[in-house]
């Protein structure tokens, strides 16, 4: 897995040739207008949707590095503790006779064990809360303005689109007013990441 | 118990109801009655509040008084409740906590509706969160009336009662008046007196023992009348196969189920981001893990120096030992100080039903409001009829929850919440995981995958020996039980996530790559949160 460079998926190519592959691949769901490529008569590239944005941004070595970063901490520690507690449970009812063995004084070994348990979970709670803070908050925080600004790069040129077509004709308003919502609420999402 | 213990547990339990309506007031006073406000307070609590409200919401009275009274009557057996219950804990923070704040609004159903065609799969998460959190309720329902019955030192029908339809009608005020906001606070004062109180009696035991944590547990074991063995596992649990089976069953729901508590789930939206989410679940477990272990050594505590014997004289499930504890560490039965510390963690534990319930109660409306009510409507609702909307299913579940609190009076308390733990980890839990991390998952796997959890394991307990067949259940005179286990979930929660992946490699739907691309993106970064 490449190194992380923060701001790679901002470069994204609008006539990437996936894009349109995908766009027709699976198109339902959303409505059918805002799925077929805008029909600009001076045939500028296709205009982008919102769900793309995160199509690409989902392709990008940025993104996959969080996620490997991700599932590289959480799917060991995962098979770990639920091993280790299914253990715990299972000596315990298969088992008394060795989980009842004294070791010092009056504690047993169901005693460590129990403790162990405890002690187990403050542990990985503490390397979990490092590992998100050092691994992946910067990288997820830069991926998220990423997002933030293409979609507000979108609905600019949209608007700007819209001005410019505005009387020319009409098939496309739904559209665009669908367009132009969808990046307002992203964009009032965008901002929340300041509070 | 004297006249004087009652009342002085009347005037601090008075207190806590008038504080906690005090705070109702207060904070319901610029109410402007959003969506937003009302069901998740704004989002703008600070992680160290939310991790004192997780905790609020988490720590029911059956794990105060229950778990320490399994402790003091069976020893080492009631600390594998402890250790689940805080297990569960990493479950919730790996997998659910920061990805469900980020990709949700209000609901468990928000999360796995955003990638499927909405509708049903909306009604399905609906209709699981409401049945999970009714059964919750209802387990703290029945709490409070046996609370009731030890405090005024009978069982009187008519204080169980009153205690019951109180509960219910304080829950319904502070939901339907402060929505979340309030709830929150009422949680965090909550949280902040069953750690005080708990440390407190903590600290007195550690006193009378000298910090001599060897000497405390050879004289509850010499006490307990079973030796060494009151150390070891066997003594609840060590029966026959079927007894440690169901204790395995019980061990995997509670471990799998507090990640689908719907209750729990809301906490999540009430802080700004996914980062603060991680922190306020980090600030739970501290207080949690802190919590339970004081539960280890108060029901060690008890079964030393108030003796099994005397506990189960006093109740026969246990529920009395931290009671009986604090008199005793108090200065003994008849002393102002007994008095004083008895009349404490009484009105502790109602404080602490009052918590759960309002945040049970404002979670399962809602899951009532925004998920079945908007999904079974023709038009979509207004955000300001839908709160409205939310605030009637409160008063609703109100309702239901006094009713069935009643009918389920004699029902064991910590079964009634294992079960909820069960349904959760069956029905809502699956469902979760997929929508989060399986690309290829499908409107019908989901719908299968709640269903297919939901139903067996409501289906299991209803002939299980639960509900008939022994003396012990709900129904002794009749004999309709098939099922050998009290707890569903070792067969239920593996029937979920089968149902969820059988429903989706038979569903003709390709799942939508583009939906995919943007709840994995949006979980993992915190795009496009609200």
């Amino acid at each position: 897995m490449d190194k992380h460079d923060g701001r790679d998926p901002g470069t994204v190519r609008l006539d990437d040739p996936w894009y349109d592959a995908l766009a027709a691949g699976w198109g339902e769901g959303t409505g059918p207008a805002a799925r077929t490529a805008a029909p600009g008569p001076a045939g500028p590239p296709p205009r982008p949707r919102p769900a793309d944005i995160y199509l690409e941004v989902q392709r990008s070595a940025a993104f996959q590095e969080v996620r490997s970063r991700y599932r590289r901490f959480v799917v060991p520690a995962v098979l770990g503790f639920l091993l280790w507690y299914v253990a715990y449970v299972v000596a315990a009812v298969a088992a008394p006779g060795l989980m009842a063995r004294p070791v010092w004084g009056a504690v047993n070994v169901a005693l460590l064990a129990g403790l162990g348990q405890f002690l187990s979970t403050f542990a990985l709670t503490w390397a979990y809360a490092r590992h998100a803070r050092l691994r992946r908050d910067r990288a997820a925080l830069d991926l998220r303005w990423t997002v933030f600004e293409q979609a507000h790069e979108q609905a600019r040129d949209q608007a700007r689109e819209d001005r410019d077509a505005r009387g020319a004709r009409d098939s496309g308003g739904a559209h665009d007013a669908r367009g132009a919502r969808d990046a307002r609420e992203r964009s009032r999402g965008g901002q929340g990441a300041g509070r | 118990m004297t006249g004087d213990q009652q009342t002085l547990a009347l005037i601090l339990f008075s207190l806590f109801v008038a504080v906690t309506l005090g705070i109702t007031t207060w904070v319901s006073r610029n109410r402007r009655g959003s969506a937003e406000e009302f069901y998740v307070g704004g989002r703008l609590f600070s992680p160290m509040e939310n991790g004192f409200a997780i905790a609020g919401d988490y720590m029911s009275a059956a794990s105060f008084l229950g778990i320490s009274g399994l402790i003091a009557l069976f020893g080492y057996d009631g600390l594998l409740y402890s250790v689940g219950f805080l297990v569960a804990w990493l479950v919730v923070l790996f997998l659910v906590a920061e990805l469900v704040r980020n990709c949700g609004r209000f609901t468990l159903a928000d999360v796995v509706a955003a990638r499927m065609s909405e509708r049903p799969v909306r009604i399905a998460a609906g209709a699981s969160s409401v049945t999970v959190s009714v059964l919750y309720l209802v387990a703290q329902m029945v709490g409070a009336g046996s609370l009731v019955g030890l405090l005024l030192g009978s069982s009187g029908a008519t204080a169980r009662t009153a205690a019951v339809v109180g509960v219910g009608a304080l829950m319904v005020v502070y939901v339907s008046f402060g929505g979340m906001r309030a709830t929150t606070w009422i949680q965090i004062v909550k949280a902040v007196l069953l750690m005080g109180g708990a440390v407190a009696l903590t600290v007195l035991v550690l006193i009378r023992f000298h910090g001599d944590l060897d000497q405390l547990l050879t004289t509850a074991a010499d006490r307990s009348g079973h030796g060494h063995r009151f150390l070891g596992p066997g003594l609840k649990y060590g029966g026959d196969w079927t007894a440690r089976l169901d204790f395995l069953s019980l061990g995997l729901a509670l471990v799998l189920g507090t990640a689908g508590l719907p209750h729990i789930l809301a906490r999540f939206y009430t802080v700004p981001t996914a980062r603060a989410a991680r922190r306020s679940v980090v600030w739970a477990i501290a207080l949690i893990g802190g919590f339970y272990v004081m539960t280890v050594v108060l029901g060690f505590g008890a079964a030393a120096l108030v003796g099994p014997d005397a506990v189960r004289a006093s109740n026969a499930s246990g529920n009395t030992a931290v009671p009986l504890l604090a008199t005793l560490l108090g200065g003994g039965p008849g002393t102002t100080g007994g008095a004083v510390l008895f009349a404490l963690v009484a009105a502790i534990a109602f404080a602490t039903i009052l918590a759960v319930v309002a945040g049970i109660t404002l979670a399962s409306s809602a899951a009532v409001a925004h998920d079945l009510y908007a999904s079974l409507k023709r038009r979509r609702a207004r955000q300001r009829s839908e709160v409205a909307v939310a605030r009637v299913a409160a008063v609703g579940i109100g309702a239901v929850a006094i009713a069935l609190g009643l009918l389920a009076q004699d029902l064991n308390v910590a079964f009634l919440v294992g079960l909820a733990f069960a349904v959760a980890a069956s029905a809502n839990l699956p469902v979760l995981l997929y929508a989060l991390f399986w690309r290829n998952f499908t409107t019908r796997g989901a719908v299968w995958s709640v269903y297919g959890g939901l139903v067996p394991a409501v289906l299991l307990v209803v002939v299980s020996p639960v509900v008939s067949g022994s003396p012990e259940s709900l129904f002794p005179g009749v004999d309709f039980q098939l099922f050998p286990l009290q707890n569903p979930g070792i067969v239920s929660v593996p029937l979920g996530f089968l149902a969820g992946w059988l429903g989706t490699v038979t569903s003709g739907e390709t799942a939508d790559a583009a939906k995919h691309a943007e709840t994995e993106v949006r979980s993992l970064t915190g795009a496009g949160a609200v």
